[in-house]
Formats: C-alpha cells, sequence, structure tokens
C-alpha cells in the first residue's frame, strides 16, 4: 500500500515552477466487474489505471495538467503546461485566488477491512452463478443476472505548502435483477445495482443481501408482473430508504451544491432553487427533517479523511430541525461565497478538477419503527428501489418512480401494486415530512453513479436514510 | 502529439504481434486524447486545464474464454510494453478461472481503416479573446473542449483501424438577468469567426424573447413544436436500449411493443444509424466495420444494433454495435414543413427549444418524463407571446412520435455530442424538429 508515496515524494520535491503555490494528486486504481447473465459467465472486465493532476496558481490564478507520464519530466511537463495556460488564461480570469488559503495536512486515511482480503475471482464467480442458478424456471423469467463490482483506489496528495494526505479505499457494487414479462408487460425487481455500495470487502455483499437473493428477488418480480398498477391520486407516501437516497440526492444534494448556486453548472447540470441568502433563513422541511453531511459512517461510499483540496472532512448539519444551514460547497465555493461549507471538493478521478459534489449526504433517524410509520397512515402507499428519476434543472420539480409499491389502508400493509410513481416539487415536498423512522430503519446506501461538472465527472455517493412518512403526494402509476 | 499516440498504439500493437501466437488470439482497442478544457461563467475562465490521456484494452482470447482488461497508458513505449506485457500475463492467469464462453464470436477478418485528420486547431488565446469580445456584457456560462481525438483497433487476425480527428466544440447558454436562458453550440474542425459571430447574434435575439414577463402554463394538453435539440433528449433516451437486440430480447428495451409490431410509429418516422459521413469511427470497439444500420422505416421497427455477443446468443448478424448497443449517429428522416414556417403552423401552443432530464414513467409502455429547458415560448397566432416557466411533461413516444406527430421539419440539425465522461465523445444526431398535436404537461 503507499508503495508510489517515495519517488513520488522525490519527483514532486524537485519539481519547479514559477507560480506560489502548487499541487500534485497521484491516482491509481484497479477495478474487476463480474457478471453471471442467465447462469453463464460472462467475460470478466478488469482494469489499471494511474495518472496525476497538476494544478498551479499563478498571480491568483489557477489551472491544470494532466497527465499518465509519472517520470520527473512528464510531471514538470504537465505542470509546465498548467503554469502557462494559466498565464494564458489571467486577462480572462472569473477568480482572484492570491488570498485563499492553502491546506497543509498531513494524514492518512483507509477504508475499513482494507486488510481483510477479498474473494478470489473464482469464488465470485461461484457465488454469482449459485445466485443465478437459485432462479426457478418459469417462462415468465426471461432474463436475470447476478453482478459484482469491485474498485480499490489509492489516492496521493502533495502541494507546495507541505501537505501529503494519503487515502486508499476499496468500494464493493453488489448486484442482481430479475426480469418477467408475461407477453406485454415486463416488470423487473432488482437487489443492490445503481442502490448499493459501500467501503469494505466481503462484508459489503453481505450487508447488500446478495447471498440467497436469487429465489426471493425472482418471486417479487413475478408478484409485480400479476400486480394492479398503482392507482392515481393523493396519498401519504411511506419511503423505504432505497428510495429515500434518490429523494435526498435530486432534491437535497444537488440544490444544496455551492457551485451551483454560484453559477458555474448553469450551462449544464443546472442551477438551484435555493438562493446564497437562504442558508440560515429557509424552513426546507418540516422540523422532523435533520440532514447531515458525514463523512464519518466508515462503509459509506464517500466516507474520507480530506477531500481532494485537501480540507479537512468533518460531520456538519445542513438542515437542522427543517432549518436551511449550510451548503455543500467545498474550499474554493466557501472563498468565492463567504459561506461556510463542508470537505465536498471532489474528482472522479486524475483526469478531471475537483468541484463541489456530494459525498455521504444522510437523513438522521427519527423515533418511530416500521410498524409506527405504516400504522400511522389511514390511505397511503409505501414504495420502495429507485428505477426512474426526473428533477428539472433547478431541482425544483421531480417526478421518481419505483420498482414496487405496496397500498396501505387503515395503519396495514395491503397488496403489491406495480409502476409507482410520485411526483411533487423540492420547495414544498420536505415541508410534508409528517414521520421518520427510527435507526432499526435506517439503511446506509449509495451509488457509483453521480454525473455533472464540465469536463463530465461520475462519482461515488453515499446516502444513509430512515424511511420516512410523507402527507398527501400525488401518485400514480402506469400505462400497462 | 496525434502522430505520437498513433505511434504509441502501432508500437502496441507490434509487441502484441509478436507476443501472442495461435492457439491464443487478442484484439487491441485504443482510445488518446489530447484536451484543452476551458470553462466559462459570467463571461469568464472560471477553470482551465489541459488533459493528456491513453488507454487500451486488451482482450485475450483461448480456450473458447475470454478476458478484457483496459489499462492506462503513459505514452513512454518502454513503460506502456511493459504494463501491456503486465495486463496479458494477468489475462492469461485469468482465463483458466472462467468457464468456456458459449457465446464467444470474434471477427477473424483482415480489414484495414485509417482517416487521419490533422486539421490545425484554433489558437485558444484567440478563442478566447473572441469569446469575451463577442459575448460584451452578456451573461456566458459553458466551457469549451479543444484538441484531438484518437481510436485505433487491432488483431491478432490482421485487422488495423486508425481513427484521428482534431476538433473543437464550445457549447455554452446565455442567461438572461430573470434567470431565462438560451442554450447554443459551435463545434467543428476549422473556426470561423463570422459563423461563431452569426450563432452568438442568433442566441442574442432569443435572449430578448425571453426577458419578456413569464407564462406559467397549468398542466393539460398543449400543441407543441419540438426543436431538433428537444427531439435529440427524446430520441436519446430512446437510443438506452430501444434498439438493442440484447435489450428487446430480454424485454427490457422502451421500444419492446414497436419491434414485437404490436405497436406502431407514425408513418413519418425513419431512423437510420447513419455511419457514413459521420464522424464516428469506421469501426467499433470489438473489431467490427460499421455500417449504416436503417433501424426504423415509416414507423415500422426494421433492424436492431448488434454486437458480437448477442449476435451468438440471439443467433443474429454482429454489425458492428458497441457491447451497449445504442446508436452513435443516429439520423432521423426529415419532413416536409418548412422551417421558416413552424411558427405560423403550431399556431397556438408551446416552441420547446430543449428538454431535460428524461426518463421513464412506464418503460413497458414508452412513456416518458421530463422538462422543459433553455428558450421555450408561448406561441399565439404563429407569434411568440412569452417564454414559459419549466414544465413537465408526461406523455408516451407512441404518440409524440405516432398518432399524434403532425410533421416534422425539412431542414435538419446535425448535433455532435458534448459529452465528456471519461473522455470526448465522438458520437453525433442528426434530426429535424417535430410538430405534435398534443403533448400532455403535468406539472
Amino acid at each position: 500500500m503507499f508503495d508510489s508515496t517515495t519517488p513520488l515524494r522525490q519527483r514532486f520535491a524537485a519539481l519547479r515552477s514559477g507560480g506560489e503555490f502548487f499541487s500534485l494528486r497521484h491516482v491509481r486504481q484497479s477495478n474487476q466487474h463480474l457478471s453471471v447473465r442467465k447462469n453463464i459467465a460472462e467475460p470478466p472486465s478488469l482494469g489499471r489505471d494511474e495518472g496525476a493532476m497538476l494544478t498551479v496558481r499563478v498571480n491568483g490564478v489557477e489551472a491544470y495538467a494532466a497527465t499518465a507520464d509519472l517520470s520527473q519530466a512528464g510531471l514538470q511537463q504537465a505542470l509546465d503546461r498548467a503554469e502557462a495556460l494559466a498565464r494564458q488564461i489571467a486577462a480572462h480570469a472569473l477568480l482572484d485566488l492570491r488570498d485563499q488559503p492553502v491546506p497543509d495536512h498531513r494524514a492518512d486515511y483507509l477504508s475499513p477491512n482494507l486488510d481483510s482480503a477479498f474473494p478470489s475471482l473464482a469464488d465470485c464467480y461461484d457465488l454469482l452463478n449459485q445466485e443465478s442458478a437459485s432462479v426457478p424456471a418459469d417462462q415468465r423469467l426471461v432474463n436475470w443476472q447476478a453482478s459484482l463490482g469491485l474498485t480499490e483506489v489509492e489516492q496521493i496528495y502533495f502541494n507546495s505548502a507541505g501537505a501529503e494526505l494519503r487515502q486508499a479505499q476499496r468500494f464493493v457494487f453488489p448486484g442482481f435483477s430479475v426480469t418477467a414479462f408475461d407477453g406485454s408487460d415486463s416488470q423487473t425487481r432488482t437487489l443492490g445495482r445503481e442502490n448499493f455500495g459501500q467501503q469494505g470487502g466481503f462484508d459489503v455483499i453481505q450487508r447488500c443481501g446478495l447471498v440467497g437473493a436469487g429465489a426471493r428477488v425472482a418471486d417479487q418480480a413475478l408478484q409485480l408482473l400479476l400486480a394492479p398498477n398503482t392507482p392515481s391520486g393523493v396519498r401519504d407516501l411511506l419511503l423505504m430508504p432505497d428510495q429515500m437516497m434518490l429523494q435526498i440526492h435530486e432534491s437535497i444534494g444537488h440544490p444544496l451544491e455551492l457551485d451551483r448556486i454560484l453559477g458555474d453548472e448553469r450551462n449544464y447540470a443546472g442551477t438551484s432553487f435555493v438562493k446564497a441568502s437562504d442558508f440560515g433563513q429557509l424552513q426546507y422541511g418540516s422540523k422532523l427533517l435533520n440532514v447531515t453531511f458525514d463523512p464519518e459512517i466508515r462503509e459509506e461510499l464517500a466516507s474520507y479523511g480530506h477531500d481532494d483540496d485537501g480540507t479537512p472532512a468533518t460531520r456538519q448539519f445542513l438542515i437542522r430541525n427543517g432549518l436551511l444551514e449550510r451548503p455543500l460547497g467545498g474550499a474554493l465555493s466557501q472563498f468565492r461565497s463567504g459561506l461556510d461549507g463542508v470537505a465536498n471538493s471532489r474528482a472522479c478521478n486524475w483526469n478531471r478538477a475537483p468541484i463541489d459534489r456530494m459525498a455521504n449526504l444522510n437523513i438522521e433517524p427519527g423515533d418511530k419503527s416500521l410498524e409506527q410509520l405504516v400504522g400511522g397512515i389511514e390511505r397511503g402507499i409505501l414504495m420502495r428501489t429507485n428505477r426512474s428519476w426526473s428533477i428539472d434543472d433547478a431541482r425544483n420539480k421531480f417526478q421518481f418512480g419505483c420498482e414496487w409499491g405496496q397500498l396501505i389502508e387503515n395503519g396495514e400493509l395491503k397488496g403489491v401494486v406495480k409502476n409507482p410513481n410520485y411526483r411533487g416539487i423540492s420547495a414544498g415536498f420536505w415541508r410534508n415530512l409528517s414521520a421518520v423512522g427510527d435507526a432499526s430503519t435506517f439503511q446506509v446506501l449509495g451509488t457509483p453513479n453521480c454525473g455533472k461538472g464540465e469536463p463530465n465527472q461520475v462519482v461515488r455517493v453515499g446516502h444513509a436514510s430512515p424511511a420516512c412518512v410523507f402527507s398527501q403526494i400525488d401518485v400514480f402509476g402506469g400505462d400497462a | 502529439m496525434a502522430a505520437r499516440f498513433l505511434h504509441n498504439f502501432q508500437a502496441l500493437v507490434a509487441w502484441l504481434r509478436d507476443n501472442v501466437h495461435a492457439p491464443e488470439q487478442f484484439t487491441l482497442s485504443y482510445a488518446a486524447e489530447h484536451s484543452q478544457f476551458i470553462r466559462f461563467n459570467h463571461a469568464k475562465v472560471r477553470q482551465a486545464g489541459d488533459v493528456r490521456q491513453s488507454d487500451a484494452t486488451l482482450k485475450l482470447i483461448a480456450d473458447g474464454r475470454q478476458a478484457d482488461l483496459n489499462l492506462t497508458l503513459s505514452g513512454d513505449d518502454e513503460l506502456d510494453r511493459q504494463r501491456l506485457a503486465e495486463a496479458l500475463a494477468q489475462l492469461r492467469q485469468t482465463l483458466p478461472l472462467i468457464p468456456a464462453d458459449p457465446y464467444l464470436m470474434l471477427n477473424d477478418s483482415a480489414w484495414d481503416s485509417r482517416l487521419q485528420q490533422e486539421q490545425p486547431l484554433p489558437d485558444s488565446t484567440q478563442v478566447l479573446t473572441r469569446i469575451e469580445a463577442g459575448a460584451g456584457d452578456l451573461d456566458l456560462v459553458g466551457i469549451y473542449a479543444a484538441g484531438p481525438v484518437c481510436r485505433g483497433f487491432a488483431s491478432s487476425f490482421g485487422a488495423f483501424g486508425w481513427h484521428q480527428a482534431n476538433s473543437f466544440n464550445f457549447d455554452w447558454s446565455l442567461f438572461h438577468a430573470n434567470g431565462q436562458a438560451v442554450k447554443a453550440n459551435y463545434a467543428g474542425q476549422v473556426w470561423d469567426d463570422e459563423q461563431f459571430a452569426r450563432r452568438l447574434a442568433q442566441a442574442r435575439e432569443q435572449l430578448d424573447y425571453l426577458g419578456r414577463p413569464l407564462k406559467t402554463l397549468t398542466p393539460g394538453e398543449y400543441r407543441a413544436y419540438l426543436a431538433p435539440a428537444a427531439l435529440d433528449e427524446i430520441v436519446g433516451m430512446l437510443g438506452w436500449g430501444g434498439f438493442s437486440t440484447q435489450a428487446i430480447a430480454s424485454k427490457n428495451s422502451p421500444l419492446q411493443r414497436l419491434y414485437a409490431a404490436e405497436a406502431e410509429l407514425s408513418p413519418l418516422v425513419s431512423m437510420t444509424e447513419q455511419v457514413s459521413g459521420s464522424l464516428s469511427p469506421a469501426f467499433s470497439g470489438e473489431g467490427y466495420p460499421r455500417s449504416d444500420v436503417r433501424l426504423i422505416d415509416r414507423g415500422q421497427a426494421l433492424e436492431q444494433l448488434t454486437n458480437a455477443r448477442s449476435a451468438a446468443e440471439f443467433e443474429r448478424q454482429a454489425n458492428g454495435a458497441e457491447p451497449w448497443e445504442a446508436p452513435a449517429c443516429l439520423s432521423m428522416a426529415g419532413g416536409a414543413l418548412a422551417e421558416a414556417d413552424v411558427l405560423q403552423r403550431l399556431g397556438t401552443g408551446l416552441y420547446i427549444g430543449n428538454l431535460w432530464y428524461l426518463n421513464y414513467s412506464d418503460q413497458s409502455a414508452a412513456r416518458l418524463t421530463g422538462l422543459t429547458r433553455f428558450a421555450c415560448f408561448w406561441v399565439e397566432d404563429g407569434r411568440i407571446q412569452a417564454p414559459v416557466s419549466t414544465m413537465r411533461f408526461d406523455d408516451s413516444v407512441y404518440s409524440l412520435l405516432g398518432s399524434q406527430l403532425e410533421a416534422l421539419t425539412e431542414e435538419r440539425e446535425l448535433m455532435l455530442s458534448t459529452g465528456t465522461y471519461g473522455q470526448r465523445q465522438t458520437g453525433s444526431s442528426h434530426l429535424p424538429g417535430a410538430l405534435v398535436k398534443r403533448l400532455t404537461l403535468t406539472l
């Protein structure tokens, strides 16, 4: 681990620059994606990646250059290219960063269970084959797939102020899906995949529930195929954690990104209905809503010690008792806006520069068991497992769809319904939060696929949440 | 720099041909770019960077087994040969651990395809000056991406492909003080100041309309015109699985009913994966030469996009699709509506410049939802009246491009991909605008 440190440290020390500040962020990663579809092992897809980003500040103007040539000459050339670019754009630059502080921390961060061996490739295939084979023979089950993704990342950051930050992380993404088809309609039920990923080792696969999942997921796909469509109307909505994560992501996470509020993303990812003046003022949700930026749940996907600009990561409330307190803004956005933020300046890899991203964005547990949540609903619907998401560029008007719905009548769970969708407006939706599940309903989830930025970047984000109830929401089904 | 990429790729191929012998076989796909990215906010440079990257995916085949390894290359021939040797060793260790692949299919022909375009790119200092001068006091936000992009392929069967093109893509928006915006793009291989100025002037003209008081619509059904960029969002969404052989066979295609002949689109609708004349490589990453594929003809499903694995599993002909089996250069036939007559034919309704964030309300029924974005106007009696507030639609493709499609424009717009996830994309789409009798707004 970290065997690149010494040579990189020496090469960094030998770099020469005319800038007042420069940094090097080295990323080395390996990945493996395995899949078994309908009892046939698909070819393994493996990867090895390594490169570095050099950033330099010249008279308050920053620019970067990325290279996979890690020789002394290669790094120096990249730094020179960055410096030349900084000088080239100086007359056109939006920002003057001469007064922005630079970090000088030295620390290491490791994923939990990083020293435990991960199952061999052959053992992984055995597990996937076993789950695939457990799908029962039924002509209506037309497709199923078990998959396992593994990514190991080492990052080393040096800067000219003396910082040396190292992190070694392992990310695991189990998944299972089954599609059932009746000749006209098809319904897919999944486990994990885009809705689950954690840091760790084999323990992640166990927590996901992949072992022994095949027959259960297949049965649920068949139940959906036989189920009626979700009825249209206004109902109380009980969202389970694997839909809450999407709700948090789209209608709290993105709107609170400070670079969006500052206008950087207006051409692509969009703006925000939240204004800089709303922090400390806006009642974002009901008093039951408590949202944290929390890098301290070790297994959560975006737990880390420092962000990619070198800012130490600590737990912070973004929304407390429904009141908006703090944006998702890293050191640069904080410098630009004068607002306090969090350590969320993140890059997807060595070839992209850090920008404001979500990391771990969680809802704190409340005091109701799942039974109490259901029992408190007279006419409602439970939805679980996101499958469709759409929200406007200001992150306000949304429509989300789930795989699984179950009606609730007079405090009791009733029949399964298919194609459950709901729509609302972020600015009002969270004020309808009427009950929050306790720790027994709390799940640590996350996704590897959050896209944003120009040039585009996709990063891993973590979301942990209890089950939550929202009153009087517009729900509806599909056409089939 | 681009010549260096080709040399690097050729050196790797030569090494593999010396070190991989029958019964082992290999394929090597390659991607490289040297890109400059300049982000703008408030017509100033927000962030600028220079990215030099190349990677290769080595596939090793032996004893009916196959495995892939993607590796980042340094650009140093000796170091990259060493990395390739390590990758080869890892794949040789991996193959015995996996079962034989019943769907292994290789293109064993020895083809040669080379395209090298080395048109000099505009000087970025001059571009910055032009953009800043052109924008003036406008609130411009966006990104300028430029530089050579390369793709390569080689196999132990003697296939060799090289595609290299210098290009730039300036993708930007102009914002009115009221928050309304218009989107524009200027992309190509040769920067022309006059052409850029024209595009900027067109966007500025729309911005004037956006300054009018905003009209808020209520949910309901509206006549609507979808400009090519808006239609591109719908067609792009359908591209994810819509035409895929595997998705169709596994009942996960949104166009399931079209391909089962249980539903149809308007006879006005014809779509082709138009490789010829596009900016995409003429070969796939799997080593298949790509040719045009007619997907929909006058509303009826025709061919599908089929990669090698699907070809083996579903007993079809591979036609150069990548593993994700999505269009890379989709072309839709134009219609008879002159662009100049769009507002008049629309009469009273919505002019939709762009759509945003589409997803399925009901995938089996091809029912989509999404939002209006950028330059959307309320039109009355053929005249623009006001910009409209962001609205959500929820409608079936069988309605929008089927029973409710009234006309397609004669003129079509070529849109080059601005995508830069991982690397700069080479895709494009060539689409008309669509006049629809009824679009359902829900929120």
